[in-house]
C-alpha cells in the first residue's frame, strides 16, 4: 500500500514536471518562435558546427533586430535551442526526438553534414516537423521522399559537375580524360556520381577511379597513376583532409595535370596552409562573398562577409553563409503561411521562391534547392606568395579568368 | 589499368621505395608498442593517440615559426614525460592485471585524449610544411618526397639508437631483464616499478618522434590516432614479441605490400588486404605450431 503511494506520487510528480516544461518550451512563446538545431560543438565536425551555429546566430540577430517575423498582424522573434550532437549520428537522432517530444519544438533547423542530416531526417518527417537545413547535400537525402526536409543548398552530385563541362569547353567541346579520388563516404561518393554522370553526357572517359579510405592521410599511389596516365582533369574530394593531402603531395611529387579540381579547399584553409603549393586548385563551393545575389537583412555577399567578419573575426566559409539563408527561408515561409500550423508552413516552404544573399532559393518536391548554381574559385597568388579565392565560373560571376593549363611545376 | 604495375616498370620501383619509407615509419611506432606489450604485457589502445599528440607539438613549433624538424627532438621529450605521468596515474593500476583489464584503461586513455586534443586544438585537420622538396630518380620516373626520406631516416637513426641504449645501459639490461622475467628480476634487485615507468615513458616518447614526423609528411587531427595503433598492432603480430628486427622487417614488408595492393586490386581494397594477409599469416602460424606440438608429442 505504502509503495504504492510512493509510486503514485512519483509518477504525478513527473507529470508536473514534465507539463510544465513542455509549456516553458512550446513552440511559440510570447512573441518568441523556437526552432530546435542539434549541432556539432565537440568531436570531428566540431570547426563547421561552430561555423554552422555562427551563420544561425547571425541570422536570428538581424532579423529580430531587423522587426522580426510577422505572423497574423503581431511580430514574434526568433530563438534557437542547441544541443551538442557530440558529431555522433545517433546522439544527432536522439537530440531530435527529444526537442520534438521533450522540449515541444515544432520547427527544426538541420545540423552539419549530410551524415547527421540523414540521422535526424527520419525523426522529423515521422514527426511532421519542417526542416530547413544548410549542411546536407547528399543526394540520398532528395530521393527518399520526404516531405519535410527542405535544404538550401545544392546537392552534392552538381559540386564538380561544373570543372568537367569547362574543361570540355576548353578541349574544343571534345570529351575529356578524367582521374578521379574519392573518399568512401556518403558525401564524396555523390560528388562521384556526378563525376560519373557529367563523363556520360559529355562523352568523356574516366581512366583512374580510386576509391579512398576514410581516414585517408595518403593518396601517393593514386598521382603515381596520374602522373604515368597523364588524364587532363584530376578530380578529388575527401573533405579537408582529402583537399590537404592532395595538395601536399601534388606539390611534393611534382604532378603536372591540366586541371585539378576538388571540394572543401576554404574548409581546410587551403591557402593558408599551403601557400603557393595550392595555386590554380579549382574549387567547388556552395558560395563566394563575391556573387551579386542581395536581399533585404544582408544587403548582398561582400557585406555579409564584413558584417560576419566584425561579429566573429573571420572570413565566413559558405557553411556559414548558408545557415543564415535556411533562417531567411523559415522567415519568409512563416509570413507567407501567416500561421504556425506546420502543415500550412511546410506548404508555404515548398512554394518558396526567393533570393538571398546566398543564391536563389526554390525547391524541388525532393526537398533539394534546384535554383542556385555551384560556383567554382581557383586558389590564385600574387608574387609575394599571398592567395585568393577568385570565382572564375559559372562566367556570370567570374571575377577572374580562369588560368588553364595548370603551369608545369618546373616552369613555376 | 589494374596492372599498371606491368604496364609501366617504373612504378614498381615507385611502390616498393614509397612502401619502404612508409613502412619504417610505422615499424618506429610499433616497435614502442612491442617494447611496452613485451615488458608490461599491455597492448596500449592509446598508441594512435600519443603520435598524434606528439604531431601537434611539432606543428605548433611550425605555427611560432620553429622548424617542424627539430620537433623530433622537442617531442620525445615533452611525450617521455607525457608517458610516465600516464603510467603513474593510470597503468601501474592495471600492469600486473590481466590483458582485458588494460585494453580497457587504455582504450578510455585513447577517448580521453582524443576528447581533449579535440578541446585544445579544434577539429581542423592540420599539417606542418618542412619545404624538403623532392627527390627526383630515374629520369623524373620516380618521385621522393624528401619529407619522406628524412622521416625514414629520422627513424632508423632512433631505433638504431634505441637498440644500442637496450645493450648497453644499465636501464636497457632492467628493461629486458624485466621482459624475461620479472619476478626473478625483482628478487635480483631490480626496480621493477621504475623500469615499467621507464618502458611507458620510452614508448611515448617513440609515439611522439613518429608523430613530428607524420605531421611534417601527411596530416594530423584529433581523431586519426586509431589507424596508427591499428597498424603497429598489426606489425607486431606479424613479427612477433621481442624481435625487433623482425619489426623492422613486418613494417616494410606490409608497406610494400599495400602499396602493390593498391596498384592491382584497386585503392579501395589497400586496408583490406593487409588485414587479409594478417589473417593469412596467423593461420599459417598456428599451422606451423600444430606441426611442433605434434613433433613434440
Amino acid at each position: 500500500m505504502k509503495l504504492n503511494k510512493i509510486i503514485l506520487s512519483f509518477v504525478s510528480a513527473l507529470v508536473i514536471l514534465f507539463s510544465t516544461s513542455v509549456a516553458s518550451f512550446a513552440k511559440v512563446v510570447g512573441d518568441k518562435i523556437i526552432l530546435g538545431a542539434a549541432i556539432s560543438l565537440t568531436g570531428k565536425y566540431s570547426s563547421n558546427g561552430v561555423h554552422t551555429q555562427n551563420g544561425y546566430n547571425m541570422a536570428v540577430d538581424r532579423i529580430n533586430s531587423m522587426g522580426g517575423v510577422k505572423v497574423g498582424g503581431k511580430t514574434y522573434k526568433f530563438d534557437i535551442i542547441y544541443y551538442d550532437d557530440e558529431s555522433n549520428p545517433k546522439r544527432a537522432a536522439q537530440l531530435a526526438e527529444r526537442l520534438i517530444s521533450q522540449d515541444g519544438v515544432e520547427f527544426m533547423l538541420g545540423p552539419y553534414s549530410s551524415g547527421l542530416t540523414k540521422a535526424i531526417a527520419p525523426v522529423t518527417e515521422k514527426y511532421g516537423v519542417p526542416m530547413v537545413e544548410a549542411n546536407g547535400a547528399s543526394r540520398s537525402l532528395f530521393t527518399k521522399g520526404y516531405k519535410y526536409l527542405f535544404a538550401v543548398l545544392a546537392p552534392a552530385n552538381l559540386y564538380l559537375d561544373v570543372a568537367i563541362e569547362t574543361a570540355v569547353e576548353l578541349n574544343g567541346g571534345k570529351g575529356v580524360r578524367i582521374a578521379q579520388a574519392f573518399e568512401q563516404d556518403a558525401f564524396s561518393q555523390d560528388v562521384r556520381l556526378g563525376i560519373l554522370d557529367a563523363a556520360e553526357r559529355t562523352g568523356s572517359k574516366i581512366i583512374i577511379d580510386d576509391k579512398l579510405p576514410k581516414e585517408l592521410n595518403d593518396m601517393a599511389a593514386t598521382l603515381v597513376k596520374v602522373k604515368q596516365m597523364k588524364p587532363d582533369v584530376l578530380v578529388v574530394s575527401g573533405h579537408t583532409k582529402g583537399a590537404l593531402t592532395a595538395i601536399r603531395q601534388i606539390a611534393e611529387m611534382k604532378v603536372d595535370v591540366p586541371m585539378l579540381a576538388m571540394t572543401h579547399c576554404d574548409a581546410a584553409k587551403l591557402s593558408k596552409q599551403h601557400g603557393k603549393n595550392s595555386q590554380y586548385a579549382l574549387c567547388a563551393s556552395q558560395w563566394h562573398k563575391s556573387l551579386t545575389y542581395k536581399d533585404d537583412f544582408f544587403k548582398d555577399g561582400m557585406t555579409y562577409a564584413a558584417d560576419f567578419e566584425k561579429e566573429f573575426g573571420y572570413d565566413p566559409p559558405y557553411q556559414s553563409a548558408e545557415s543564415s539563408a535556411a533562417l531567411l527561408v523559415f522567415k519568409d515561409a512563416f509570413e507567407r503561411a501567416n500561421s504556425f500550423d506546420q502543415k500550412k508552413v511546410r506548404d508555404a516552404l515548398a512554394a518558396t521562391n526567393m533570393q538571398t544573399f546566398y543564391g536563389n532559393i526554390k525547391f524541388a518536391p525532393g526537398g533539394q534547392n534546384v535554383d542556385k548554381p555551384m560556383v567554382l574559385f581557383q586558389v590564385m597568388c600574387d608574387a609575394a606568395g599571398k592567395c585568393e579565392n577568385k570565382v572564375v565560373a559559372p562566367l556570370k560571376w567570374a571575377s577572374a579568368k580562369l588560368i588553364h593549363p595548370v603551369p608545369k611545376w618546373s616552369e613555376r | 589499368m589494374d596492372f599498371l604495375v606491368f604496364q609501366y616498370p617504373m612504378i614498381t620501383v615507385q611502390a616498393c621505395l614509397d612502401g619502404i619509407l612508409l613502412g619504417v615509419l610505422f615499424a618506429l611506432i610499433a616497435y614502442g608498442m612491442a617494447l611496452q606489450w613485451g615488458v608490461m604485457n599491455i597492448i596500449n589502445i592509446a598508441q594512435g593517440d600519443l603520435v598524434i599528440l606528439g604531431g601537434y607539438i611539432a606543428y605548433f613549433m611550425y605555427l611560432y615559426g620553429i622548424h617542424p624538424a627539430w620537433g623530433v627532438i622537442v617531442a620525445p621529450i615533452i611525450m617521455y614525460f607525457v608517458g610516465i605521468a600516464i603510467y603513474k596515474l593510470v597503468i601501474n593500476k592495471v600492469v600486473d592485471r590481466d590483458l582485458f583489464i588494460s585494453i580497457l584503461a587504455t582504450f578510455g586513455i585513447s577517448i580521453l585524449f582524443m576528447q581533449l586534443m579535440n578541446f585544445a586544438f579544434g577539429a581542423d585537420v592540420v599539417l606542418a610544411n618542412s619545404g624538403y622538396g623532392t627527390t627526383m630518380l630515374f629520369d623524373n620516373n620516380v618521385v621522393l618526397p624528401n619529407s619522406k626520406i628524412f622521416s625514414a631516416f629520422i627513424s632508423i637513426l632512433f631505433a638504431v639508437c634505441l637498440v644500442i641504449y637496450m645493450k648497453k645501459s644499465k636501464l636497457g639490461r632492467a628493461i629486458r631483464a624485466t621482459a624475461q622475467n620479472a619476478r626473478a628480476a625483482k628478487i635480483l634487485g631490480v626496480d621493477t616499478e621504475k623500469v615499467y615507468a621507464a618502458t611507458f615513458g620510452i614508448n611515448a616518447a617513440l609515439c611522439g618522434v613518429a608523430g613530428a614526423l607524420i605531421s611534417i609528411t601527411f596530416t594530423i587531427h584529433p581523431y586519426m590516432g586509431l589507424p596508427y595503433t591499428i597498424r603497429s598492432f598489426m606489425i607486431v603480430i606479424v613479427a612477433g614479441l621481442g624481435n625487433l628486427p623482425g619489426v623492422a622487417m613486418s613494417g616494410m614488408g606490409l608497406g610494400v605490400f599495400e602499396e602493390f595492393a593498391d596498384y592491382i586490386l584497386g585503392t579501395e581494397f589497400r586496408i583490406g588486404s593487409v588485414f587479409l594477409l594478417l589473417v593469412l599469416i596467423l593461420v599459417y602460424r598456428r599451422f606451423k605450431l600444430s606441426r611442433k606440438r605434434e613433433y613434440l608429442k
